[in-house]
């Protein structure tokens, strides 16, 4: 029994049908990790993307160099330093949130990457226009570059929303319940690992399958000129 | 467009002197003139790496002068308009506008480069047309017109709309203000950018080869409205440009750019049908035999 829900070993299928709800719980907590853990990325990557392009290297040096640290050691490190390192310093966080922000953290560089070249795939004369216009640098960042590299960075901001999804295991490490760590509690109970971690491998293969299709059509039904203002 | 030009080239050198007296043309142009020039390059050296685009580079505008700029490509022509919009930093040399540094910033009676803060404040000074046009192009035409009004002289949205009313009527494209620019040709795209720069209200209009990515038969109905601006309005107007009979057309004066200098200037006959530099003659033929 786990989450409250009993198991039926009588039968493979009988059993396979029983842990299905019980997968699900963890399912959730690993989109939410997804979720939480993208978002992170996502405005964590857009800041370092920024301080990366400042013209002033004391700015733009750092933050080259976190990029590239975050991107050179493995999550478990990371996740490891948040999860046991941090509560020596007074910092403790749940599981789950040193989790998401391990992930969230890792995939900043990354992300940071995609920004900054989907930033740099706007023409110069955009900027350059919008200097002789007068527009204010964040006025011309957020209304006239970033809606044009938007469309562009999508595509790689799905395709690495799939990585986090298959990097969420990971937490399992720091006893997060998500469903690869869920899978593996039902088989120490009922010793049968193979239908619970093979169901987790085709979930997964089913989510994937399902974005990558996601990421195709965004790509083919974005509009190529950037988001309209009118 | 080549019978003047042709003219000249069975004209021998006559005054080597005569094209460098800018005072004279100037009085020929016979324009309201306040004594100080409303652009002034002094000493000016621009370098990208160890080339020199501008070498010590004097050169005036008055007011309400319309002064076509030509020479060959690398000649420094278009950095100077880059560099009077500020895209362009200078290594030396200092530029005034409307008798203000425009690079720099007085401090301690001593001149120093210039903040963004005087930057975004002499910028308001000029507006520029691109070769590539470079609008928004995920605006419409309206919103290309009005944002900068909107966002910088923090107008009302109908107070912006009114003036892109009025600049889009000035260029002929009252009916196309709702599509996107990929909606529309070459030439109207650029005529849009005409009235996106004309909608800041600027004294001093840049036209950095306007017509040199259109297609042939499209470079007229942009030319027409750069024209009407010239006649019709007191703009002062720097255009740098290929097109030799409607530098001839519109302008009080020409000048020659080579090498980072200006090589020969007067009043477009002088230059253009009569000139007395030998590398002007030779950019001239050569010009005439590519087209």
């Amino acid at each position: 029994m786990l989450f409250g829900i009993e198991w039926d070993t009588s039968s493979n299928w009988a059993f396979a049908v029983s842990i299905f709800p019980i997968l699900l719980k963890g399912l959730v907590v690993t989109l939410q990790a997804t979720v939480v853990g993208f978002f992170v990325a996502m405005v964590l990557g857009l800041i370092l993307a920024g301080l990366k392009s400042a013209r002033l290297a004391i700015i733009s040096w750092p933050a080259k160099f976190i990029t590239e640290f975050i991107r050179d050691t493995p999550l478990l490190v990371q996740l490891f330093f948040l999860y046991y390192v941090l509560p020596e310093h007074g910092i403790v966080l749940p599981a789950f949130l040193t989790g998401a922000l391990a992930l969230g953290v890792q995939y900043s560089a990354y992300l940071s990457e995609v920004y900054r070249a989907g930033i740099e795939s706007i023409p110069r004369g955009q900027t350059e226009a919008s200097r002789a216009l007068d527009l204010p640098p964040v006025r011309t960042f957020g209304f006239v570059i970033l809606p044009q590299a938007i469309p562009r960075i999508i595509p790689a901001m799905g395709n690495y929303l799939v990585s986090i999804m298959k990097d969420v295991p990971v937490l399992s490490v720091v006893t997060v319940l998500e469903m690869l760590n869920v899978a593996k509690i039902i088989g120490d109970r009922t010793f049968n690992y193979l239908i619970p971690i093979s169901m987790v491998g085709a979930i997964y293969l089913i989510l994937t399958i399902a974005a990558s299709y996601g990421v195709r059509y965004l790509d083919t039904h974005l509009p190529k000129r950037g988001i309209p203002l009118r | 467009m080549n019978n003047s030009i042709e003219n000249n080239q069975s004209t021998p050198v006559q005054n080597q002197t005569q094209g460098e007296d800018i005072v004279e043309v100037d009085g020929a142009a016979g324009r309201l003139d306040t004594g100080e020039p409303i652009i002034r390059f002094e000493k000016v050296v621009k370098k990208f790496g160890d080339v020199t685009v501008l070498d010590e580079l004097d050169f005036d505008v008055r007011k309400g002068e319309k002064v076509t700029i030509i020479g060959p490509s690398g000649s420094g022509k278009s950095t100077v308009l880059r560099i009077l919009m500020t895209l362009e930093n200078i290594n030396e040399g200092v530029i005034y506008v409307t008798g203000r540094p425009l690079w720099h910033e007085e401090k301690n009676g001593e001149l120093v480069a210039a903040g963004e803060e005087h930057l975004r404040d002499m910028r308001k000074e000029m507006g520029m047309v691109f070769q590539q046009f470079n609008l928004f192009p995920h605006m419409t035409v309206r919103r290309n017109v009005t944002e900068a009004p909107v966002q910088v002289l923090k107008l009302s949205k109908e107070e912006a709309n009114e003036r892109a009313d009025t600049y889009l009527e000035l260029v002929g494209l009252s009916d196309q203000a709702d599509k996107f620019p990929s909606q529309l040709s070459g030439g109207q795209q650029q005529r849009v950018a005409i009235a996106r720069a004309l909608a800041m209200r600027p004294n001093i209009m840049l036209f950095d080869e306007p017509t040199s990515s259109l297609d042939p038969e499209l470079v007229g109905e942009v030319l027409n409205v750069i024209q009407r601006l010239a006649e019709e309005h007191d703009l002062t107007m720097l255009l740098v440009t290929h097109e030799m009979q409607f530098a001839k057309q519109i302008s009080d004066r020409v000048c020659f750019f080579d090498k980072g200098k200006i090589v020969e200037q007067g009043t477009p006959d002088e230059v253009l049908t009569n000139p007395q530099e030998p590398r002007t003659q030779e950019f001239l033929k050569s010009f005439i035999e590519q087209h």
